[in-house]
């Protein structure tokens, strides 16, 4: 078999070789007016090509996209990336066009003769200006969000710590007193996996769990410990990210909007799920129901495109009913 | 000079040479040669990507113990994509474009019978060499060659128990860029020193050709940049060997605590993002500068806007020093220096908007002479937009959020970075092949190499954008273990097969160049009907450029089309034709540009 593969690309080099000596002969290496007005047309039918890509994927893309986003805090993440996106969008298409077409309109001819217009201050001040005053608005947007995701000043937050490991996902819910106990990895020992001090007053009523559960409605404050590598906590329904860093605690925070299972009614949700599940059915695979999901989104090794851990939205007497489920970490540990 | 010729031996001549335009040839025929490794690494992994499940003969072939049944491991996939971007920023578009063009073009630019210092250009290029086969003979140790990506965070990069690929692996990689970055600051240096020192009579700096300008400016991020990777990395040394914590703290892992206590990864990425950051413009800058000089010589047009182009090149330089922290928004450091990168980092879409508007100006009512050189630079100003545009996404904090690491970054930095300066070099090879070779580029296969390289480029990274913003992150060796991203196999397919005819379509392009070496046909002195100084050498290649005195500059180098009356398009041609030498003197009562 590997005989045959090396047959085969030993043959296609030669043929691909042959052909290309055959159009080196072909001398003429200037290019004259034929060409420029070939290679003219060309340019005009790429532009085709590429307005046809441009406009197929935004449209036919659209379902795969993920939906609108899942926090309250996402919502001005999703308008201001839609502002962004109209706008690079517009001056995309118009730039494009200006290139191509004018590759097209100007290709040379020796009876023509170029302007000779080396430069208008006024048009520099022209593209200079409007592209600032742009900035201004999406920096100004932009900035505002930023110090609004940023902003972790709620004192009735859910704490919750998320410690990430080579490969998978561990959390540890604040308990009754919403105060995380101190954590190092020094503390590490049989089923204490994310070392938690268990000498420190506030560990006790913390809860440790394997999936991750948050009430609609409520701001929840993750704080992010790694025990190995960097990893990056990634809740990309949720339009939220950090880093998780060995030897430091990292933050993040928002307000869950929909429940899972109002998610699961969304028209934009049912869509993608319709897609996905065509081609699980293809590959007879089981049916896929969505999920708010955590993912690893730093390299880390191996298992760094596996890494995950579930995300359950409900409603919050829902949530406290869970919540009251789970041992503390002092009945657990020090069993 | 007296003419004086040096016994020259084949070693002195071939091998260690002295003579900047052998040094140059040598960079670029070393850069073509990492590329083609970094090009079909790219081939073997969007294999994978496409067909997880499939057994591949060719990865059978290649990958040896790093594969199971034509499958490879996920260890090589990530050491793969690793040593991909190593070779592919840093071996092609660093060393192979600058090296080559800086080389090849200054001293001929700015009329200089040779680098400031010949020796230490020698030695810049052996460091370079040597470089590369360290590269390249990391990837044949045991345990698979560098895998923590080509930006290598530690601790992943520091601890072999965490990757394979960080144990001799590292090492060499860290031993090769170590050489690697001496390379670039003695080549940078003598870049600096030549410009500025090396003019000939005339050239003042405000008649420098742009790629010129574009390579001294590039020479300076360069020397102010990579001693910082330098540092970065021997810190990295410390730690992985002597037992220090730069970047170390509290790490638990095969089953025991490591005695590494209060360093901090953060450190580490300020650091490389120091050099990282910069390093995009090292690439990009002298492709726009070669660009600048294609598309005017080839539009018959002066280059629009000169002073413009010269201050935005500087503002780009001097703002990309300032805005590596948009490469760590959510690393975990204060939210307030996010607020402070994202205002540098989109103050950049200023000047380079200025660029993409002028370059389409100089187009406007041009005399297009479309040959593969032009083409290439028209292609490197669609796709500088195309993925530049994406950065006002990227670099705004609170988007970067939620695409940070996924693949729209690929996308932007691929179109912006990538096949930009790609495109770059493309066009001054066919361009400047006469200077290198005496020869020309066969131009049917310049077409066919173009059209393919840009319909495939789009190809493969438009749709990119798209998966990036359904949420999947990059370096994942497969997303079948996420149901979520099972509707976008297609979509990987559709990539992968552009990409692969992208890939296999360079073969044009490798064989035109090296046809051509031998019988591509014989140049004319100047056959872009070019202004710049090195047109005005003899064909053949003599040490010292210039037989008998250097040439005196008169003028700047983009009088193209110039008319007797500068205002009345009418006029007939200054000098009765379409171009003027910049060693052309004024006429009387002329105006200089």
């Amino acid at each position: 078999m590997l005989a045959l593969f090396y047959i085969f690309i030993g043959v296609a080099i030669g043929v691909s070789f042959w052909q290309i000596t055959r159009i080196l002969n072909f001398r003429g290496v200037i290019a004259n007016d034929e060409d420029n007005a070939k290679q003219g047309k060309y340019s005009l039918y790429f532009l085709v090509y590429l307005y046809a890509i441009m406009i197929y994927c935004l449209i036919a893309m659209n379902v795969i996209m993920l939906p609108e986003s899942a926090s309250i805090e996402g919502e001005h993440d999703d308008r201001l990336f839609n502002i962004t996106f109209w706008l690079i969008g517009i001056v995309q298409f118009f730039m494009q066009f200006l290139i191509f077409y004018f590759t097209f309109k100007y290709k040379g001819n020796k009876n023509n003769k170029a302007k000779f217009y080396a430069d208008s201050h006024k048009l520099e001040m022209i593209w200079t200006i409007i592209p600032a005053v742009v900035l201004v608005v999406l920096i100004g947007y932009g900035l505002w969000q930023w110090n609004n995701v940023m902003d972790l000043d709620d004192e009735d937050a859910v704490v919750i710590e998320v410690y990430s490991y080579q490969w998978g996902w561990h959390a540890r819910y604040a308990g009754e007193d919403n105060t995380l106990g101190q954590g190092n990895v020094n503390f590490i020992e049989g089923i204490n996996t994310m070392g938690v001090n268990m000498n420190d007053k506030n560990s006790q009523d913390d809860k440790q769990v394997a999936e991750l559960y948050l009430p609609k409605g409520k701001k929840v404050h993750f704080k992010f410990r790694s025990q190995d590598v960097l990893h990056s906590a990634y809740m990309p329904h949720f339009r939220a990210q950090m880093n998780c860093v060995p030897g430091m605690v990292t933050e993040f925070g928002f307000t869950p909007k929909y429940t899972t299972e109002e998610m699961r009614m969304q028209s934009e949700v049912i869509e993608k799920t319709k897609g996905i599940n065509i081609v699980r059915a293809a590959k007879g695979e089981e049916l896929y129901e969505f999920n708010y999901l955590l993912l690893c989104n730093k390299i880390c090794g191996t298992s760094h495109y596996s890494m995950q851990m579930k995300i359950t939205v409900v409603e919050q007497e829902e949530y406290d009913k869970w919540i009251s489920e789970q041992p503390t970490l002092a009945t657990v540990i020090n069993k | 000079m007296s003419e004086h010729h040096h016994k020259e031996t084949f070693v002195t001549k071939y091998i260690f040479s002295q003579d900047h335009k052998m040094i140059s040839k040598q960079f670029l025929i070393t850069g073509m040669f990492m590329g083609i490794i970094a090009v079909l690494m790219s081939m073997l992994f969007r294999l994978q990507l496409a067909w997880p499940d499939t057994s591949f003969t060719i990865i059978e072939a290649f990958l040896g113990h790093h594969q199971t049944d034509g499958i490879m491991s996920p260890d090589i996939y990530l050491a793969l994509v690793t040593i991909h971007g190593t070779i592919m920023v840093f071996f092609v578009l660093t060393a192979g474009l600058s090296g080559t063009f800086s080389n090849l073009l200054i001293p001929l630019q700015i009329g200089a019978r040779d680098m400031a210092s010949g020796f230490l250009n020698m030695v810049s290029y052996w460091l370079f060499f040597l470089s590369s086969i360290i590269m390249v003979i990391s990837l044949f140790v045991e345990a698979g060659p560098a895998s923590a990506g080509w930006t290598i965070y530690p601790p992943l990069s520091a601890l072999p128990q965490a990757i394979p690929g960080s144990g001799a692996g590292m090492t060499l990689w860290l031993v090769s860029m170590s050489i690697f970055i001496a390379s670039s600051l003695i080549g940078a240096l003598n870049y600096i020193v030549t410009v500025l020192n090396l003019r000939t009579k005339g050239m003042k700096m405000t008649r420098l050709p742009l790629t010129i300008w574009a390579f001294f400016i590039t020479a300076i991020i360069g020397v102010v940049s990579f001693p910082v990777l330098l540092s970065a990395a021997l810190l990295l040394v410390f730690d992985r060997s002597f037992g220090t914590s730069f970047y170390l703290s509290d790490i638990f892992i095969s089953g025991e605590v490591l005695h590494y206590q209060g360093g901090s990864p953060v450190l580490f990425e300020h650091l490389f993002w120091f050099l990282g950051h910069p390093e995009v413009y090292i690439v990009l800058l002298p492709a726009l500068g070669i660009t600048s000089e294609v598309i005017s010589t080839n539009a018959r047009k002066p280059i629009f806007g000169y002073r413009a182009m010269v201050m935005s090149i500087i503002a780009i330089a001097f703002l990309s020093t300032i805005v590596w922290g948009h490469h760590m928004f959510i690393s975990g450091m204060n939210p307030f220096l996010g607020s402070v990168f994202t205002f540098t980092t989109l103050l950049i879409a200023i000047p380079s908007a200025v660029k993409a508007f002028n370059y389409v100006t100089t187009l406007w009512k041009g005399n297009l002479q479309l040959n593969p050189a032009m083409l290439f630079s028209i292609g490197l100003v669609s796709t500088f937009v195309t993925g530049g545009l994406t950065g006002l996404v990227l670099g705004d904090s609170a988007l970067d959020i939620n695409i940070h690491d996924t693949y729209f970054v690929v996308a932007h930095f691929h179109l912006v970075m990538g096949v930009s300066a790609i495109f770059g070099m493309y066009a001054g090879i066919y361009h400047w092949f006469p200077k290198m070779y005496g020869r020309l580029m066969n131009k049917t296969l310049g077409y066919w190499h173009f059209w393919i390289t840009i319909v495939c480029a789009y190809g493969v990274f438009w749709p990119m954008h798209f998966i990036g913003l359904a949420g999947l992150p990059r370096r994942y060796y497969s997303n079948t273990a996420f149901p979520m991203f099972d509707d976008l196999a297609d979509i990987q397919i559709v990539i992968t097969i552009f990409a692969l005819v992208g890939g296999v379509a360079q073969i044009i392009f490798l064989a035109n160049y090296f046809i051509s070496i031998y019988r591509g046909e014989k140049a004319t002195q100047n056959p872009w009907k070019s202004n710049t100084l090195e047109w005005t050498t003899p064909v053949e290649h003599i040490h010292g450029n210039w037989p008998g005195k250097l040439p005196e500059v008169h003028r700047w180098a983009y009088d193209y089309s110039k008319r007797v009356d500068p205002n009345d398009d009418d006029s007939d041609y200054l000098h009765g034709q379409d171009y003027v030498l910049q060693t052309t003197p004024l006429l009387e009562g002329e105006e200089e540009s």
